[in-house]
């Protein structure tokens, strides 16, 4: 059981080490596979990658790629916001809010598409390597 | 100037938006902060990513202390997850820009709509 869960992080991790949103992907492996109640879930999620986003924020932060001043703009709105997200959470039932989760994924998915989708439109004769 | 307040007025929601789903969800946020910097704000895209970071982890933070406050953990699975999440986070940002990402962006997004559907059902 412990080395699924050490899969599971492995996964998750690197897609999050490629800046795809790991705990998009983490979250379903535990939930689904590994058959973890959903707030479970979610808190492995949220405290697994802070060392690793610690990490690789310094590094970025090294390399010139953070913009402070748009970091903090955003933050101050989504500190508070996320308190109250945090506390909806806990007022709803795991089994319900594994729903709602999942259609949040659905969603990105189908958005991902459709942005994919306008992107190879625009740049249809463009070679690119940086995109999605 | 009107242009810019409509700006700092979306900016400002959909930080809020980010924080919102970061603390329901307990992760996503990235997917609403990455592109506002970009699409809105104008930033590049690897420097969207790498900023993007600066809002999440700080949202993680908290979400993860109330979360822990509200009794969801369990360092049984904690610990096994966390050492996959540091070696895994560490290959992937090595393996960045090293693999076709025509071959994992369909992976990635196939894979999530799949189980997002198995999460509603």
């Amino acid at each position: 059981m412990t080395v699924l869960f050490v899969f599971f992080g492995l996964i998750g991790g690197f897609f999050g080490g490629m800046g795809m949103g790991g705990g998009t992907f983490l979250i379903p492996l535990l939930t689904i596979i590994g058959g973890l109640e959903q707030h479970l879930s979610q808190t492995i999620n949220l405290i697994a990658f802070i060392p690793t986003s610690f990490i690789a924020l310094i590094f970025h932060v090294k390399n010139g790629y953070v913009e402070v001043k748009d970091a903090l703009f955003l933050l101050i709105p989504a500190a508070v916001f996320t308190v109250i997200g945090a506390f909806a959470a806990r007022g709803t039932d795991g089994a319900l809010l594994r729903k709602i989760f999942g259609a949040f994924l659905v969603f990105l998915s189908v958005r991902g598409f459709l942005s994919r989708k306008k992107e190879n439109q625009l740049f249809k004769s463009r070679n690119r390597k940086d995109n999605f | 100037m009107k242009n810019k307040l409509k700006k700092n007025i979306s900016a400002t929601l959909l930080g809020g938006l980010a924080g919102l789903i970061n603390g329901l969800f307990g992760g996503g946020g990235g997917m609403v902060v990455v592109p506002t910097l970009t699409d809105l704000i104008g930033r590049e895209r690897k420097k969207a990513q790498a900023t993007a970071m600066l809002v999440i982890l700080p949202l993680s933070l908290i979400s993860a202390f109330l979360y822990s406050s509200f009794g969801y953990c369990d360092p049984n699975t904690l610990i096994p997850t966390m050492i996959g999440t540091a070696v895994g986070g560490i290959t992937g940002a090595l393996f960045l820009r090293k693999t076709s990402d025509v071959i994992l962006f369909f992976l990635f997004y196939t894979l999530m709509f799949f189980a997002g559907l198995k999460m509603i059902f």
